[in-house]
């Protein structure tokens, strides 16, 4: 009786499982690469907006402070939105006709808020608290990126768990001066990781990695 | 949300085995339930809500905790008799003009500039320029006309009340008057140190203060 498989069958087989073994691992690899991808981060995404607000402009080029329309950002967890009332302090004079602040002027007028898509958006299981961050000398830079060179907003980390825990673990290389927190063009001295172990006993600031920390 | 992935058929059966996994496992990462916990986060919006908003306004008549402002000459800057206050009600310490100092960069610099001249960057840019802070005028100016204005807005400018409350505005109030004192004090009356810091260039003063 003539055999089923011809000898190279054997071939076949051997390359089958190492072929099987190369998609398992390719496949994990893929999964990998997509789940930090900004694709699912949305880091670097854009979103529409209701104006094209500019950081660029404000930050970078009036050099208004960011606490300036970011009133709460030093007292409670959320840094707050201003309101439109806080656009038209300078709007009430500045840019009166252009079409692209209608939106703006509609909503001072009725008292409409505007809608604004939220760009650094954490899952509602985080607890994130944007207080105490800017009161142990974290920068809004840090987290935020250079807003000031961002002509339309965008999420500069990826936000996800390991890059939180990558500065919960060593907290200490991203200390700065407190009263340097807003500021965007920080020149760190020459000396700097002497400083910032100064400031972590100052500010007392401990490695926090326990679950309980973010997720309650 | 998250996105499914789209596996193509081949391979052994450990692979579409391990494909199935991973695609489960993407596919229950497309809940987001747990992302998106049906509460309200600040800011955000309601369908409940006639105003399509989250955050309520204060009902009429109702007082916060803490929020009585029995203290009139505190949070209005006039006396109970209607006069301005003469003076910052609160003992003007280093603190409090540092804060002061940090409060004005922040909210007033922009138009009033950062040494109170009313040449700040937003007027550069085209809006009505601001009275000097060192004209005889406003040198001359209880404190409580500072705080008056800031809380209640004055001819362009708008109030500030909701940006910065009461104890930053006496703050910042406090430091007006030592930006006021600072154009106009007798070079004598500083002591030798600071004399010599005075005619140091700037660079030298600004690594001294960095230590």
């Amino acid at each position: 009786m003539a055999q089923i498989f011809p000898r190279s069958a054997n071939a076949l087989a051997r390359g089958s499982i190492f072929l099987g073994l190369f998609l398992v691992l390719a496949l994990g690899a893929a999964v990998f690469a997509l789940a930090r991808s900004g694709y699912v981060t949305r880091q670097g995404l854009i979103l529409e907006q209701p104006v094209p607000f500019s950081h660029d402009h404000h930050v970078g080029q009036i050099g208004i402070d960011c606490r300036y329309c970011h009133t709460a950002v030093e007292k409670t967890a959320a840094a707050g939105i201003p309101p439109t009332a806080t656009c038209m302090n300078c709007h009430n004079q500045l840019w009166t006709n252009a079409a692209i602040l209608e939106p703006v002027r509609a909503s001072f007028k009725d008292g409409t808020p505007l809608r604004w898509n939220k760009v650094n958006d954490l899952p509602d299981f985080v607890y994130f608290n944007h207080s105490i961050h800017v009161a142990k000398g974290v920068a809004c830079v840090t987290c935020h990126g250079q807003v000031d060179k961002m002509p339309l907003m965008y999420q500069a980390e990826s936000l996800q768990m390991n890059w939180c825990l990558d500065c919960h673990k060593d907290p200490v290389a991203n200390l700065r001066p407190r009263e340097e927190v807003t500021n965007v063009a920080w020149q760190p001295p020459a000396d700097l990781p002497a400083l910032q172990r100064d400031l972590a006993i100052r500010y007392n600031v401990k490695s926090k990695t326990s679950c309980s920390t973010c997720h309650r | 949300m998250r996105p499914e992935t789209r596996l193509a058929a081949g391979g052994g059966r450990a692979a579409l085995l391990a494909a199935a996994l991973a695609a489960a496992a993407l596919a229950a990462g497309c809940r987001q339930d747990m992302h998106d916990a049906p509460r309200y986060k600040p800011l955000a919006e309601s369908a409940f809500f006639a105003d399509g908003a989250a955050a309520r306004p204060l009902p009429a008549g109702t007082v916060a905790r803490g929020q009585l402002r029995e203290d009139k000459l505190f949070h209005t800057g006039r006396t109970p008799e209607g006069s301005l206050a003469m003076e910052v009600p609160m003992p003007v310490t280093r603190a409090l003009l540092t804060r002061g100092r940090e409060r004005f960069d922040i909210f007033c610099a922009p138009c009033h500039g950062a040494l109170g001249d009313g040449r700040g960057m937003v007027v550069q840019r085209g809006y009505k320029q601001p009275a000097s802070f060192h004209d005889e005028r406003l040198r001359r100016a209880p404190a409580g006309y500072f705080f008056y204005n800031i809380t209640n807005g004055f001819g362009v400018m708008s109030s500030y009340a909701s940006q910065i409350p009461p104890e930053d505005r006496w703050a910042i109030t406090a430091y007006i008057r030592a930006l006021q004192l600072s154009q106009r004090v007798d070079a004598s009356r500083l002591t030798p140190a600071e004399r010599a810091r005075l005619d140091a260039p700037p660079a030298a003063n600004a690594a001294a203060a960095a230590h």
